[in-house]
């Protein structure tokens, strides 16, 4: 595989391959030299359009964890405010002989755009409303080490379907490992045509939360992305929370052992509660401690493709 | 295909590792076993319950995948399958045995040797194989080898143990 631009055509054998190697890479990040050489002599560039903090220093540290050299690219510091068009940065970065971008960007579809003029290895920290694969292979990565198996799993997601790409690059990816997912969201963020634009028949539509959340195994709450809400999708805030936030009394309408998920950042009480957000169910922290482990998975299943050699032991 | 090892003779050559291994030593409760995915794993296995029956001590066993320190990465079409590293004891200052089925260009034993200082310092590593095939690239050896067997390049060797096979052979394939 050379680049990782999406979930949506991410094969189901690519994806197991990617979660079963996270594990290994986990133990690496607990001992006390925190570093393998599998990827020395290799450069990778973070381009970021987009502010990221989290996503940005993940990958910076599983590059990093890889002996990789990194260069970080973000936009206040670069030339893309002079002018520069997309594909000039591109040809720029490339003459330093890079080997990976790793790219965020308020536009759906640059990604893509970049893997096709570029030599380069393209991973895809989240394009516009379109696709944030390497969230949603952390997420699958930490509902396996909880509950031992995706397959046959009821998985909510709750809440900004319409705008969030992580939503939409988890529907893919759990979809594809056999889970039964539930949407659950006010209808203005979470329209009818939307199910249909996934083309997956199991996909169930909740626009009461208490209905979607019974007897459910995840529950994946979403950011919501008050970056977005100009065209008023609900009244308030606070009516949001009353609504639509997880609370320990809805908590407990899902499974006893369900387990709460949250990409970050969080608004605790718009959300999601504090209780919740801190309390034994939640997943929440382990999620940022498997992010560093997919990322650097997620860089060795890249392999540049060289000519190839066969399986050589000895 | 050509069966060079059955089932009795790799009993047989465990057997005579585990005593050379049990001999040499000189504090048995230094002994630590670690085999390399997969076929080192299932015999390092082995060569526990033999020593420990030799020695009268535990020793402790562990596995090791060497993907993360191949040389050949950046030369292969896809990603080696990553296998689990299993260690639970601190090798610093233990007398580790390296164990893998088949030592061929030595590669795999540098990969190995580089893993292992990255999780402590041991007192001494030693390496024992069950079939030495010759064509080495890099000046490693084994202490402890099971037999030694000439090849040509373009054979294959295969450890085909009962963990994995169903029975203990070892045979070679022209390509």
């Amino acid at each position: 595989m050379k680049h990782l631009l999406g979930t949506k055509d991410l094969s189901k054998e690519m994806i197991k391959k990617i979660l079963s190697s996270a594990g290994a890479f986990k133990d690496v990040l607990r001992r006390d030299i925190k570093k393998v050489p599998t990827l020395r002599g290799k450069t990778v560039v973070n381009l970021f359009f987009e502010p990221s903090t989290r996503t940005r220093t993940s990958f910076e540290l599983a590059e990093k964890r890889m002996s990789m050299d990194v260069l970080n690219f973000s936009v206040p510091a670069s030339a893309v405010v002079k002018g520069e068009s997309l594909l000039d940065t591109i040809r720029t970065i490339e003459s330093y002989e890079i080997d990976y971008i790793v790219i965020r960007h308020q536009s759906s579809g640059v990604p893509h755009f970049i893997a096709k003029h570029t030599k380069a290895s393209v991973i895809n920290a989240g394009d516009g409303m379109n696709e944030h694969p390497t969230q949603a292979l952390l997420d699958a990565f930490t509902i396996l080490e909880k509950k031992g198996r995706i397959e046959g799993l009821d998985i909510a997601i709750v809440g900004d379907i319409l705008h969030s790409r992580v939503a939409r690059s988890n529907i893919y990816c759990l979809s594809k490992l056999g889970a039964r997912l539930r949407l659950i969201g006010p209808p203005t963020l979470l329209p009818p045509a939307l199910k249909e634009a996934f083309g997956i028949s199991e996909l169930k539509v909740f626009y009461r939360i208490e209905e979607g959340l019974e007897g459910a195994d995840v529950i994946m709450m979403l950011r919501l992305q008050k970056e977005r809400q100009i065209r008023g999708f609900f009244p308030s805030e606070g009516e949001y929370f009353r609504f639509w936030g997880l609370t320990p009394e809805r908590l407990r309408l899902a499974k006893p052992d369900a387990i709460v998920m949250h990409p970050g950042p969080m608004n605790r009480g718009i959300e999601i509660s504090t209780e919740v957000a801190d309390g034994p169910q939640s997943a929440i922290l382990e999620q940022v401690t498997n992010g560093i482990a997919i990322r650097m998975a997620v860089l060795y299943a890249l392999q540049t493709e060289a000519q190839g050699v066969g399986e050589s032991s000895g | 295909m050509k069966v060079i090892l059955g089932a009795e003779e790799i009993e047989r050559i465990l057997s005579r590792i585990a005593h050379e291994i049990a001999e040499k030593g000189r504090r048995a409760e230094d002994l630590c076993l670690i085999g390399i995915q997969r076929g080192g794993v299932y015999l390092a296995r082995r060569l526990q319950r033999l020593l420990e029956g030799i020695l009268k001590v535990p020793v402790p066993v562990g596995s090791l995948d060497i993907s993360f320190y191949r040389d050949d990465l950046s030369i292969r079409k896809e990603a080696p399958q990553v296998r689990k590293t299993d260690i639970s004891f601190d090798i610093t200052g233990k007398r580790v045995i390296l164990i893998d089925d088949v030592l061929f260009t030595g590669r795999s034993i540098r990969a190995a040797l580089d893993a292992l200082m990255d999780m402590g310092r041991p007192a001494e590593i030693e390496l024992a194989v069950l079939i030495d095939r010759g064509h080495r690239e890099l000046p490693i050896c084994a202490q402890y080898v099971g037999r030694n067997v000439p090849t040509s390049r373009d054979e294959r060797v295969e450890v085909r143990l009962v963990e994995e096979s169903g029975k203990d052979e070892v045979v070679i394939i022209k390509e």
